[in-house]
């Protein structure tokens, strides 16, 4: 299997009061083209840091990060990134917004345009195209954001707890708009999140993470087929695997079985 | 930044009805405390309790006559003539310095200290040796107002490029901008409410400045003809000149005001 996105033995430290703070201990993971992978684990395990190495925002201390069998060296748009705080420029509409990385592309006005109009769609905001973001809830920025990323048609989506800061509702209704753009256009997706059941329901493969230094604890692979519907979210066998998620997460002192 | 759309949509709507009331309410309560105030001044004059303060019928005669006369028109271009180059050449300069120091650590390295000292230094204070430096001329007065506008608007610009958010930088990184787009589509216009927050700081200062600056040799201005009219204990003078100072500055304040209401409209809070 070739995979799209691999980390090797990738170690991170930041300086710390004098000393120096291990982010990530040596961190290997192979993710195949248009697989969807999420990660979860405590705050501080290093998360953020291992998708903005993928991302092209900060490099590793050793070891490598490789897309496409070639090792990152900046960012590129080849992968959108999606961010937590959704970073939507504030002074721009919806739609200068999705059009920003289609600009810096050099992508033709008519060619811009559409694209823009395209994403736009898919995120269900064309009523809002005109709208700044401030006029905008959280869901509907998060959806700006994505048709943002989208619109440059990256091969590699990275989304750091991308709907962490919604409600329950706006965030089960992006998970399923998330799913269901995928299905169309398979692209590959690594997902960051602190929420075990969204990492299970989104992923076909769940990276469980310890800190201290910032590791793989597990992986656990979630054998539930797509599309994923109300039903698998409510089955016995999506109880299963989100429990063992849950306490690999929770519990990582107890020994781990292996996957 | 937690938000749930029907807490957002209220929220909306209260903000579009509230203006509507509470804005013009506090107008009917300016004028009447404007009135109030005036009638107050007219019965102190009328009672004498204050040596010779003129009536307010009294400085407005004055007014007009300096009107007519073509007074108070010349002063009020000479000063804001001074005004308005000393200041424009500040925001001018100040600007593109502040970006400086906020892009590049080494360029702040080197400036800022400068910056902090001289901050401490009123411009008034600097008159003295402006004039010791550069004679009683235009260009000792154009000099300090600049000073007064340029250290109110660096240290903002600076400000700004500090505070601009890191996600935002890094969501125009991934989106493939060079650095030089960074700066002009991202660190520009997300400074610009700082900028304009210290270029209504520094015009405030500017505007202070002229007046004091004029106390000393000049030929015509607001703050000039006060000095002479102080000379000669006419008071009625020294009022339309202060009023026309404080009107001025208001005019200009509300100005720039609307200039940044329009340019930072986009901004999540005020
Ligand atoms: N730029 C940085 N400087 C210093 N420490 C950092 C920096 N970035 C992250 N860290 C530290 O590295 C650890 C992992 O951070 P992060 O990847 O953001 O964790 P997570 O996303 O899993 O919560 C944290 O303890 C954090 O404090
Ligand atoms: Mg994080």
């Amino acid at each position: 299997m070739n995979s799209k996105i691999s980390f090797r033995d990738v170690v991170k430290t930041f300086p710390l009061k004098g000393a120096t703070f291990t982010a990530l201990g040596g961190v290997s993971l192979d993710i195949a083209d248009q697989e969807f992978v999420t990660v979860v684990g405590p705050s501080g395990c290093g998360k953020s840091t291992l998708m903005s190495m993928a991302a092209g925002l900060q490099e590793p201390d050793s070891g490598s990060v490789l897309v496409d069998g070639t090792p990152v060296s900046g960012p590129g748009p080849d992968r959108g990134v999606i961010f937590q705080q959704y970073a939507l420029f504030p002074w721009l509409t919806v739609r200068q917004n999705v059009e920003f990385g289609l600009k810096l592309a050099s992508v033709p006005a008519a060619e811009r345009r559409r694209r823009a109009e395209q994403a736009i769609a898919l995120v269900s905001l064309s009523e809002f195209a005109d709208a700044l973001p401030k006029t905008l809830s959280g869901g509907m920025k998060q959806r700006c954001a994505i048709a943002r990323a989208y619109a440059v048609d990256p091969q590699v989506l990275l989304m750091d707890e991308p709907f962490g800061a919604l409600d329950a509702l706006a965030r089960v209704q992006l998970q399923d708009q998330l799913l269901q753009t995928w299905s169309q256009e398979k692209r590959t997706v690594l997902f960051i999140t602190h929420d075990v059941d969204e990492a299970v329901y989104l992923a076909s493969r769940v990276v469980v993470m310890a800190a201290r230094p910032g590791r793989i604890h597990r992986v656990i692979d979630v054998d539930l087929p797509y599309p994923r519907t109300e039903e698998i979210r409510l089955s016995t066998e999506f109880r299963r695997i989100r429990n063992e998620v849950w306490t690999s997460v929770y519990h990582q002192e107890a020994p781990a079985r292996s996957a | 930044m937690a938000v749930i759309t029907p807490a957002e949509k209220t929220a909306t709507e209260t903000r579009q009805q509230r203006p509507r009331r509470s804005r013009r309410r506090p107008l009917v309560l300016n004028a009447v405390a404007l009135a109030a105030g005036v009638g107050l001044w007219a019965v102190v004059a009328a009672l004498g309790l204050v040596e010779d303060l003129p009536s307010p019928t009294a400085v407005a005669q004055k007014a007009g006559t300096m009107i007519s006369d073509g007074t108070l028109a010349s002063d009020t271009w000479a000063s804001l003539r001074r005004v308005f180059i000393g200041y424009a050449l500040g925001v001018v300069v100040a600007v593109p310095v502040g970006f400086l120091m906020g892009w590049y650590p080494m360029a702040r390295a080197l400036i800022e200290p400068y910056i902090q000292f001289f901050r401490t230094i009123p411009p008034l204070a600097l008159i003295p040796l402006a004039v010791v430096l550069l004679g009683i001329g235009e260009v000792p007065k154009i000099a300090v107002i600049f000073l007064a506008s340029f250290m109110a608007c660096v240290v903002s610009s600076f400000q700004g490029v500090i505070d601009v958010d890191k996600t935002l930088i890094n969501a125009a990184r991934v989106l493939g901008a060079p650095d030089r787009t960074i700066f002009a589509k991202v660190v520009v216009p997300a400074s610009t409410p700082f900028i304009l927050v210290g270029m209504r700081i520094g015009l405030g200062a500017s505007w202070a400045t002229v007046v004091a600056a004029e106390l000393i040799g000049a030929q015509e201005g607001l703050g000039y003809r006060m000095q002479k009219a102080s000379t000669w204990f006419e008071m009625d003078t020294i009022f339309v000149s202060l009023i026309t100072i404080g009107v001025l500055g208001l005019v200009m304040d509300r100005l720039l005001l609307l200039a940044e209401r329009r340019l930072t409209g986009w901004q999540e809070r005020r």
